[in-house]
């Protein structure tokens, strides 16, 4: 059967056929995904000197930072059950992929922006390839992880096999609320300003760098805040700590699911919306 | 319908009945101004979108309408050539066909594989190779992994580039990126394939190789076809839209009509232009003997016999100087040149003006406009005095409309029947 394509004004916002359809093209695109995704990583590497070595900066920075902080006695933090230095790196990791994962859909999209406006193909693949760009720059991340853990001395736990499901949980997450900015975001791009400036702060009242004090409002914020059981959880797994927030974190990711889902669908609606006004 | 729904298989028997591949039906798109309005507005076009926006589009303030009510139709084998002034929507209707943006009025039906030639090497990153963006540009224009693994050898030999195919895409020239685009392209296999302006890059060698690609898949194909080239219009294409501000100024079958409006389109009343002169002559008037022009144009019926007349001022000349003239069409495309025979270059002796009268016999250019350079110097092709464009501008008059320069006076004078 020859396939036939209908565009007209009134078109039809059945969302579970919507749905059905960018799932389709998702599959579809898979090879596309992946050649994207490894022309940005095979270019980004090719054109640099120190390579791999980036991926692993922005969190050992963070890391140094707060061990000088804590180690000079600047800053009192308390104990947290396992040596602070592989306390704080697996915390600014895993808050190094959420960021990452919040901020790769309207990045992914913008540098489509080219494409999208001459070539009609699965946009899909543009969200896909940003997944698998951050599985790679991830994996990479967790290497330096082991490490870690082994020369401080923490060991291996049982919890360390689930620690891949708390990964995927922060890159789900972080994709569902790029995914939901990236209509908005690909018009002004004050919102990739505005990520990029509340994550930040946000860093500071997520169990990122100290633990959840026992009181107090911060304890209250930290408790509400969605992206602390994503940290909490992912961190005590892969440090074999005894879990916290397991619920709200099996909430948080169950919720995940059907809202990137919606996601998807907007941003298929949008992707005409959106070319239309940039590249016309 | 029915004869499309029967087509269950994509046939690419010629001689099947030619199905509708196009079917497009009261489009129109309209566009802002001002970005910041635009964006605003996209905002509102996305909240409207997320819940089906099904009401009357009317134009918002600072929009206007860049694509208005086109209809057309196409059936394999047919090309639709897309012609107009830049921004008269040519490309908006494109992108619209291509699915690439949502009309905002009317229907578009595609049927069977789109491929789009609007940007060659669409996904190129610079910093990799040729081969390596060979499977970067292939993936975006929909191959499998094993299609361009069967195909890149093809690929490779069809660029002409297999030397550095393995050299970062940035070292490449202009035309070598081309080329390699155009190379993945051609690998499609498209039932509608849609053409805007790309092969106006590239050198001629790239230019005849994409209509000897464009050649053979035309008969089992539907093409819409954009370009600014009229030759290349009038080769390819049996149907033309002519665009402006949107609208469909001319809509048929009638192709070199459609191309005669869309050069009308453009002013001919520009005045002579002196492009060389040592001041030694002047040129004071030229006309057409016995003809009286409209317009500063001289209407000339095809195959008539004419007498250019030609007065200059000596101001240092001792010799009558040797005079030739060129023919231009609309497109500044020399076709002619006229050298006329009986100069003698005789000593000048005192005179201040001289008229020459040359007589042109049988004049067998095709219907349209032409503009005469008139050259004076010392003799052929040696030592310019002066050169004038359009000294004489010319309509030739004949109730067929073709696109080449010259209709030629030709009859049957036998048949004969075995």
């Amino acid at each position: 059967m020859m396939q036939t394509r209908i565009y007209q004004k009134e078109t039809n916002r059945n969302i579970p056929k919507l749905l059905k359809e960018s799932l389709r093209d998702l599959n579809k695109s898979r090879f596309l995904a992946f050649q994207l995704a490894k022309r940005d990583i095979t270019a980004q590497y090719r054109q640099s000197y120190l390579g791999i070595l980036w991926a692993f900066a922005p969190p050992l920075a963070t890391a140094f930072v707060w061990m000088f902080l804590n180690s000079s006695g600047t800053v009192k933090i308390t104990d947290t059950g396992v040596p602070y230095p592989v306390y704080v790196f697996a915390g600014a990791l895993l808050w190094s992929i959420i960021t990452a994962s919040i901020t790769s859909p309207i990045q992914s999209t913008n540098s489509g922006k080219g494409i999208m406006s001459k070539i009609n193909f699965p946009k899909e693949a543009l969200i896909m390839s940003g997944i698998l760009k951050l599985l790679f720059n991830t994996s990479i991340k967790v290497i330096l992880l082991f490490i870690f853990i082994f020369s401080y001395g923490v060991g291996l736990s049982w919890g360390l096999l689930l620690f891949p499901f708390a990964m995927l949980g922060a890159i789900l997450v972080g994709n569902t609320i790029g995914l939901l900015l990236t209509p908005i975001g690909m018009l002004y791009t004050d919102v990739s300003k505005i990520i990029s400036f509340s994550m930040q702060f946000l860093m500071y009242i997520t169990p990122v760098v100290y633990s959840i004090p026992e009181t107090g409002v911060m304890r209250t914020l930290m408790q509400y805040n969605p992206l602390t059981p994503i940290v909490v959880v992912g961190r005590n797994l892969a440090l074999g700590l005894p879990l916290e927030y397991t619920t709200y974190f099996l909430i948080i990711f169950g919720a995940s699911i059907p809202l990137f889902l919606l996601a998807l669908v907007f941003y298929r609606i949008s992707i005409p919306i959106f070319v239309e006004r940039l590249s016309a | 319908m029915m004869e499309q729904e029967t087509t269950s298989q994509i046939n690419k028997d010629v001689s099947e009945p030619k199905e509708t591949l196009v079917e497009v039906t009261g489009l129109s798109k309209k566009f802002c101004k001002d970005l910041k309005t635009s964006l605003w507005y996209g905002v509102q076009d996305l909240v409207a979108g997320y819940s089906g926006n099904k009401e009357k589009r009317e134009l918002r303030p600072k929009e206007f309408w860049a694509v208005k009510d086109i209809s057309f139709t196409l059936k394999r084998g047919e090309c639709l050539g897309l012609i107009g002034h830049n921004g008269a929507g040519k490309s908006t209707l494109l992108k619209i066909l291509n699915g690439l943006i949502n009309p905002d009025e009317g229907k578009v039906v595609m049927r069977g594989r789109v491929s789009a030639l609007i940007e060659l090497g669409a996904g190129f990153n610079p910093i990799l190779s040729g081969r390596e963006n060979i499977y970067n540009n292939g993936a975006i224009l929909g191959f499998t992994r094993k299609e361009i693994d069967s195909k890149v050898e093809e690929i490779i030999d069809f660029a002409e580039i297999r030397e550095f195919i393995d050299m970062p895409v940035q070292n490449y020239s202009s035309g070598m990126k081309v080329r390699l685009g155009f190379a993945v392209a051609a690998q499609m296999e498209p039932d509608v394939l849609i053409i805007d302006e790309v092969l106006a890059v590239g050198d001629l060698g790239f230019v005849l190789k994409c209509f000897k690609k464009i050649d053979t898949i035309l008969p089992n194909t539907a093409i819409v076809f954009v370009s600014h080239s009229m030759p290349m219009v009038s080769r390819i294409c049996n149907q033309i839209i002519l665009l402006e501000k949107g609208v469909a100024k001319f809509q048929g079958q009638n192709v070199s009509s459609g191309i005669d409006l869309y050069y009308n389109k453009f002013s001919t009343n520009e005045n002579s232009q002196i492009v060389f002169s040592d001041n030694s002559i002047e040129l004071k008037k030229a006309w057409v003997d016995g003809v009286i022009p409209t317009n500063k144009i001289y209407h000339i019926p095809w195959g008539n016999t004419i007498n250019l007349k030609f007065k200059i001022q000596n101001k240092n000349l001792s010799n009558i100087p040797f005079i030739s003239l060129a023919i231009y069409d609309k497109e500044q495309r020399g076709i002619a040149e006229v050298l006329p025979e009986n100069q003698d270059l005789n000593i000048i002796e005192n005179q201040d003006e001289i008229t020459f009268t040359f007589q042109l016999k049988n004049i067998y250019l095709s219907k349209g406009i032409y503009n005469i350079t008139f050259t004076a110097s010392e003799d052929f092709g040696y030592n310019v005095y002066y050169k004038i464009h359009k000294a004489i501008s010319i309509q030739m008059e004949h109730d067929k409309q073709i696109w080449t320069p010259f209709l030629m006076d030709s009859k049957l004078i036998d048949i004969r029947y075995y």
